[in-house]
């Protein structure tokens, strides 16, 4: 889909939420739903924060680290992978403290929703690492680089740009994925309007107006990421011309 | 003692016939949704002008939680007279989310198809029901079948969310134990490797018919 249905999308998503929001039966609940977003909000971006870290962290464990962290990279990511988002939350947040381990809500959100991204993430940039091509390596070999410098200066740069589109696709999941941590007492958006719905039984103009706040939280992160992708591969085409 | 055996064994039965319920909602939701974004994609192609209501609507269904999708049919429905049960409103909500992510797999399938076959098709005066089904559908699902397996693994992975509108499937199950003995412990632990053993062994099986579907392609 072009960016510009993307922010027509976004523009009439936000008209309506405009137009709704003069009806009474609506405003109602739009203070007690934004204060929910920003809850939302704030764990998207320190979980998208931690899954960048643990991804990249996994993949390169995976393709550079020693046997032992190796392993215990490929452990991680597929028990993430293969458990479900929500088993994890719950184990965070119930079983933990029978370790001794007692978190508030809050950062088992962050944790749970990082870690379970990150885990697809790594798979991600382990991909677009193994995209770029032999001949940048063995460039980079004869240029008597060590292999640090080559993942920095030479091969992160070119993978970075084949990681945005996936990674734009990750951090919508993680976005919907906040809605879980409603169910681990955390008031987010999607908890708010749980409340609300058992106080008031108001439930088509609560959830309407929840389903339309998600949806322009997505397309503005769909709409950055396409932008991002748009400049980072415009310097590479520039790189290639040259 | 952290983890007790015997308590495992106790609650084992129990989870094993929430299990059932969690893989029903998958098939259900899987048909469901494999057959709906077949009927998405092909509305697309076969009535002329549907593509871009089509991508709204899929970009729509793919914005939004699942969560909020699943209390959206569970609550809202009922106001316009539409009573469903939880199971029913869950997997139906299951089924229609992942319709959209599918119909854009069968999108690919169809994208994948040579014009050719399509003007072959008009050349021999096929009706384009018969197109679809003959010429069409046969040649474009095979080779899309790995990446629904991978939906199919998703989807069941999101069964657990039934557990927030009461469903009794394995999450919810393992709560009201935990909630009964204040041992969480067992029965999270237990749902999670279930979830990882049928994860691990569905990869496996994918991987396999990918290669079957390869080896017949390149024959």
């Amino acid at each position: 889909m072009g960016i510009g249905t993307l922010v027509a999308m976004l523009a009439i998503a936000l008209a309506v939420i405009g137009i709704l929001a003069t009806q009474q039966a609506y405003s109602l609940f739009l203070p007690g739903l934004l204060q929910g977003a920003v809850l939302t909000i704030e764990i998207a971006i320190l979980g998208s924060l931690l899954a960048v870290i643990m991804g990249v962290l996994a993949a390169l464990a995976r393709l550079y680290g020693p046997a032992p962290l190796r392993w215990l990279a490929t452990v991680y990511v597929e028990i993430f992978r293969g458990t479900s988002a929500l088993v994890q939350l719950f184990w965070l947040f119930f079983v933990l403290p029978q370790f001794g381990v007692s978190l508030d809500p809050f950062p088992v959100a962050v944790l749970a929703l990082g870690l379970n991204v990150g885990a697809y993430g790594s798979e991600v940039v382990r991909g677009a690492i193994l995209s770029v091509a032999r001949g940048q390596w063995e460039g980079c070999t004869a240029l008597n680089m060590s292999r640090a410098q080559m993942l920095r200066r030479v091969i992160l740069p070119q993978a970075f740009v084949a990681m945005i589109p996936p990674w734009g696709n990750l951090f919508i999941e993680l976005l919907k994925s906040t809605s879980l941590v409603s169910l681990i007492t955390l008031s987010d958006l999607a908890f708010k309007a749980q409340q609300m719905n058992q106080n008031t039984f108001k439930t088509l103009p609560i959830f309407t107006l929840v389903l339309l706040m998600y949806l322009v939280m997505s397309l503005v992160l769909t709409i950055g990421m396409r932008l991002l992708e748009r400049r980072a591969s415009a310097g590479l085409a520039r790189g290639k011309a040259a | 003692m952290i983890w007790d055996w015997n308590f495992t064994l106790e609650i084992l039965p129990v989870l094993a016939h929430a299990a059932i319920v969690s893989v029903e909602a998958t098939l259900i939701g899987f048909v469901l949704a494999a057959t709906l974004g077949l009927v998405l994609a092909v509305v697309r192609i076969a009535i002329p002008r549907t593509g871009w209501t089509i991508s709204v609507l899929v970009e729509l269904i793919r914005s939004t939680p699942l969560l909020i999708q699943i209390f959206f049919i569970y609550f809202v429905f009922p106001k316009f007279g539409l009573v469903l049960d939880a199971f029913t409103a869950g997997v139906l909500a299951i089924g229609i989310h992942y319709a959209a992510y599918c119909s854009e797999v069968y999108r690919a399938g169809f994208d994948n198809i040579h014009r050719g076959q399509w003007e072959a098709s008009i050349a021999l005066n096929l009706s384009a029901w018969t197109t679809f089904r003959d010429i069409i559908i046969p040649q474009a699902v095979p080779p899309i079948v790995p990446a629904l397996g991978n939906y199919l693994v998703a989807l069941f992975k999101e069964t657990p969310l039934l557990s927030a509108i009461a469903v009794m499937e394995l999450m919810q199950t393992a709560k009201i134990i935990g909630s009964e003995t204040f041992r969480y412990t067992e029965p999270i632990t237990l749902v999670g490797l279930f979830f990882l053993a049928m994860s691990l062994v569905s990869a496996a099986l994918i991987r396999t018919l990918e290669r079957m579907l390869n080896q017949r392609a390149t024959r």
